[in-house]
């Protein structure tokens, strides 16, 4: 099958469904491979590199017509669409909730078109999840967009010319995008506060070394799929309190909330525009969906109120070179699973829940919305510990309360009890062998935890070997009279043993020798 | 020599001794480690030889003179897959010590005047040790039968297997009762030798019901075990030094056989009471499981060489068929073509704690490539091509996805995260836990059927 990849043709879009390598990957799964000449210039992808990876360079109409398969980014035009072969594939973000009669001229073309937004959040799917490689991309390029436009540095430094106070960065929304601005963020030197809806992605954003804003209210934000879904009047009022708090202190607020197929919330007001610091900066990556914030212009960056507010619709289309590689990598992961005899030609399986999420129109039909998916997306969604949860009595709650408390006080007593006993009948040589003993256990534990475990058989067999030392024991006993039957057991405890201490050592120093890290000539 | 030299040379051994496993914590250090070891025995042997205690020095040349001779000998020609039954049987021997050397120090004439508390507790410790040593040595004989394959790898699973242990167990300690109160020399003597023989039987019981691949745990067990054997020789005796090197070595093998059982999320009684399987676990239903797709020796070979990031998972396969050299070559030869070869070691791969590591340094892989689960793991991602040798339950993604799984929550490689695995296997057989892999059936998995070295020498070849 032949495989076409047009020139984008939308408005300020850079990207490009191919680069060299996926070429390469695709030729290899068995098909043709043919891209409009000039296709890949905007992302720094030139016709000579595509071609010397096995792409046949056309026209436009060459391209539209005669390809079994058309890999794209932005959803086509009706006139583009019109072009394509009947019965032929398409691949791109289709929008299928706002492109209706795209999806009508598809449906008449007899058209498979698969939509790259709509790939299910499964864990088998995440290697073609376009919409996390390009929302990881937005976010990135929203934290570069606003140190651009802000006046001072990010990280805070202490010069000969005075002190900087680094800058305070608010993410709200820690989807990929958010977290990827935090993460941006924090690597400039900012220090990153993030809000969500979703108390459970808390730990990431910890775990990006963001401080995460709560708030003092109980609603589960986690809808199906693993995106956010629309919160109550009172959740969203204390949310707004929160923000018009929040406004007064950072430097630099990025929003990102968006909600599948609605327009997004407004998150930022006016009065918090006003009341933030002049020279703050706002970046909207919700602008293509009405923005967040009540003053932005989408597709454009302006002053107001002092503040910049940024509404770039083209975030991604920004950073075209790297957002072309992950979009292509995605698509060559969904071809690679759509071509399982690796023979060039493409399967669509609609048993497969990636491929019947994706499927938009298939043989003249359409067939979005596909039926919703089995369970939201990442675990959070049954809660882990119902089972322990079960209405505990009082009794229990108090156990629970107490036990981390109560507990090591419990054991320091039976402890000291056991050992006030042993104190009082045992002779005190015994003892002092059990002194002995007891600190050597803890010496022991102590020093082994630092084995690393590269060298665990060593280990055993130095532990072996020291273990030899028995052979004190059997020494001690061998001497008497030579035929008596202790004397006798004694020395073969003697011969064994010894074969421990020699052998275990032995082995062990000729194991070490082998040990040699690379680089090293011996 | 002066009871205060001996004493003084006793604590610079100790000190060694902590010093020699202390120097393991990293390779650069663990050499001049293991001569502290050395240099530690040497003192103690030579202060024990030049005490007043000790005069029959004939018979100790001779017995050292034979037993180090086996030892050298013994060390000079193990092969480095066969390191687990060496330990295996070394074991064995510090277990069969202690119970001759706790029977004659029963025996000793000097302990016959002891009364009361001190008599008592001098029996406990005799019994104690002997029981301890002969558990040992009927374990770490049967561990090391397995090993080499005299023993079939299959747990021995005898009706009320259970009941036996407990049985045994309760003997011994009425026997113990009896022993510790009795008088004279000629009824204790039997009881002790009726002990030794159950604790024998202990031992071999214990050890037929586990199967092969739970053998990292076992042989760490029985490490820990020698360690409190001598630790109780030593109470016996009287001598600290005895009880310090007993109480490391005691230690050292419970730590690893905690991070052992760990790695396979599983609770020592479980691994000692029960294999997979067996009582609770349930075995894999049979499931549509899709189908494997296979792979030539070519094809692998153009894929290792296209790609950037290569990591090899080599399992105790790998071992059975001696192919760490084959391997070695093959990384090397990768590496000239410019790509980036690491090893990825599961803490339970192999028969040993730390069996795989040993086995790649033999074949002259550098350390700093061979890299544990934890820190891998998470590369796995960014990698292209996945060498699975021989390895099949460290690698399996129920262990993650499927709850009712009986190898559930084990922590795992998670090899198919990477662009492709190729998986060398000699057939389709299911790993020790008998669990279904549903690796092999991954989209991105191919399966190279054939002898682990074999298939590695034409991979060779074929690059």
């Amino acid at each position: 099958m032949k495989i076409g990849i047009p020139r984008e043709t939308y408005d300020e879009e850079n990207r490009v469904a191919a680069t060299p390598e996926s070429v390469k990957r695709l030729i290899r799964l068995g098909y043709d491979v043919s891209v409009e000449t000039g296709a890949g210039e905007a992302a720094g992808f030139f016709d000579d590199a595509l071609e010397s990876a096995g792409a046949v360079l056309t026209g436009a109409a060459a391209v539209w017509s005669g390809s079994d398969i058309i890999l794209k980014v932005r959803p086509p035009s009706l006139t583009e669409a019109e072009q394509m072969k009947e019965g032929a594939a398409l691949v791109s973000f289709i929008q299928p909730a706002v492109n209706a009669e795209l999806l009508e001229v598809l449906k008449a073309r007899k058209i498979n078109s698969l939509a790259m937004e709509q790939v299910p959040r499964i864990t088998r799917a995440q290697k073609l999840d376009a919409l996390s490689s390009m929302a990881n991309i937005a976010g990135y390029r929203a934290v570069v967009e606003a140190a651009n436009s802000f006046g001072r540095f990010f990280t805070g430094q202490v010069t000969a010319a005075g002190k900087v106070p680094p800058a305070t960065v608010l993410v709200i929304g820690a989807g990929v995008a958010g977290l990827s601005a935090i993460g941006t963020a924090g690597g400039l030197g900012a220090v990153v506060r993030a809000f969500d809806t979703r108390p459970e992605v808390k730990e990431q954003v910890e775990s990006m070394g963001a401080s995460f804003l709560m708030l003092d209210f109980e609603e589960e934000g986690s809808g199906a799929g693993g995106y956010a879904k629309v919160m109550s009047d009172a959740f969203i009022k204390a949310e707004m309190a929160l923000f018009a708090e929040q406004a007064k202190e950072v430097d630099i607020i990025i929003t990102t909330a968006m909600i599948p197929g609605k327009k997004a919330p407004t998150l930022i007001t006016k009065e918090m525009v006003q009341s933030m610091k002049p020279g703050s900066v706002i970046v909207d990556l919700a602008a293509e969906q009405g923005g967040n914030c009540e003053l932005t212009s989408p597709g454009k960056a302006v002053v107001k109120e002092g503040v910049t507010l940024i509404g770039y619709t083209n975030m991604v289309s920004r950073l075209a070179n790297q957002s072309s590689r992950l979009y292509a990598t995605n698509l060559t992961h969904l071809l690679d699973n759509l071509t399982p005899e690796k023979n060039g030609e493409a399967v669509y399986d609609m048993e497969d829940e990636v491929v019947r999420g994706m499927m938009v129109t298939k043989a003249g039909e359409i067939t979005w919305p596909p039926p919703p998916p089995k369970q939201p997306a990442p675990k959070s969604a049954a809660p882990p510990d119902e089972a322990i949860a079960l209405e505990p009595s009082f009794m229990m709650k108090l156990w629970q309360r107490w036990a981390p408390q109560v507990m090591p006080f419990i054991s320091l007593a039976i402890g000291g009890f056991l050992l006030y006993s042993l104190g009082r009948v045992v002779p005190p040589a015994f003892l002092q062998h059990m002194t002995v003993f007891v600190l050597a256990c803890f010496v022991g534990y102590m020093v082994i935890w630092n084995v690393t475990p590269s060298l665990h058989t060593p280990l055993m067999s130095v532990t072996n070997a020291i273990s030899g030392i028995i052979v004190i024991g059997a020494l001690l006993q061998v001497s008497g009279p030579i035929l008596s039957f202790k004397t006798l057991l004694a020395a073969v405890a003697v011969l064994i043993a010894t074969i421990n201490v020699f052998g275990g050592f032995l082995v062990t120093q000729r194991m070490l020798k082998m040990f040699r890290k690379g680089g090293d000539h011996e | 020599m002066s009871s205060g030299l001996i004493t003084t040379a006793y604590i610079a051994a100790g000190i060694l001794f902590i010093l020699a496993l202390g120097g393991l914590s990293n390779q650069e250090t663990a050499r001049r480690g293991n001569l502290y070891g050395i240099l530690g025995m040497a003192i103690a042997l030579v202060a024990t030889i030049l005490g007043k205690e000790v005069t029959g020095y004939a018979l100790i040349v001779f017995t050292m003179g034979i037993g180090g001779a086996i030892g050298v000998m013994v060390s000079r020609k193990v092969q480095m897959t066969q390191m687990p039954e060496l330990v295996a049987i070394l074991h064995s021997f510090v277990g069969m010590a202690a119970v001759l050397v706790g029977i004659a120090g029963y025996l000793d004439p000097n302990t016959h005047y002891l009364t009361g508390v001190e008599k008592t507790i001098h029996e406990v410790e005799v019994y104690l040790g002997v029981f301890i040593g002969a558990v040992t040595f009927t374990g770490s004989v049967v561990a090391f039968g397995k090993l080499r394959g005299t023993i079939g790898s299959r747990p021995l699973l005898l009706p009320f297997r259970h009941f036996i242990n407990l049985a045994a167990i309760v003997v011994t300690i009425g026997i113990g009762i009896l022993f510790v109160g009795a008088e004279g020399t000629g009824f204790p003597l039997f009881g002790l030798v009726i002990m030794t023989f159950i604790a024998f039987g202990l031992g071999w019981h214990m050890v037929m019901a586990i199967g092969g691949a739970d053998m990292p745990v076992v042989i760490s067990m029985l490490n820990s075990y020698s360690g409190w054997a001598a630790a109780a020789t030593g109470f016996m005796l009287g001598n600290d030094l005895l009880i310090i090197a007993g109480a490391l070595v005691g230690s050292s093998g419970a730590i690893l056989s905690y991070i052992m059982c760990k790695a396979m999320n599983r609770s020592l009684a479980n691994v000692i009471l029960g294999g997979f399987g067996t009582s609770g676990g349930k075995v894999a239903e049979g499931g549509e499981q899709g189908e494997a797709i296979a792979t030539t020796l070519e094809e692998t070979a153009a894929l290792l060489k296209d790609s950037k990031n290569v990591v090899i998972v080599p399992g105790y396969g790998m071992a059975v068929a001696q192919a760490q050299h084959p391997v070695f070559e093959l990384t090397e030869r990768l590496k000239k073509d410019g790509v980036n070869v690491r090893f990825a070691i599961h803490p339970v791969a192999g028969r040993m704690p730390g069996h795989m590591n040993v086995l790649l340094a033999e074949a002259r892989v550098p350390y700093n490539i061979v890299l544990e689960m934890d820190e891998i793991n998470e590369d796995l991602e960014e990698t292209d091509a996945v060498l699975v040798i021989g390895a099949n339950d460290i690698v399996n993604p129920s262990a993650l996805e499927d709850p009712n799984s009986p190898i559930a929550g084990m922590p795992v490689l998670e090899v198919w995260n990477a662009g492709i695995v190729v998986v060398l296997k000699r057939s389709m057989a299911t790993g020790y836990a008998g669990v279904e892999n549903p690796l092999f059936f991954k989209d991105n998995t191919r399966m190279l059927f054939g002898d682990a070295k074999e298939t590695i020498t034409g991979l060779l070849a074929a690059i």
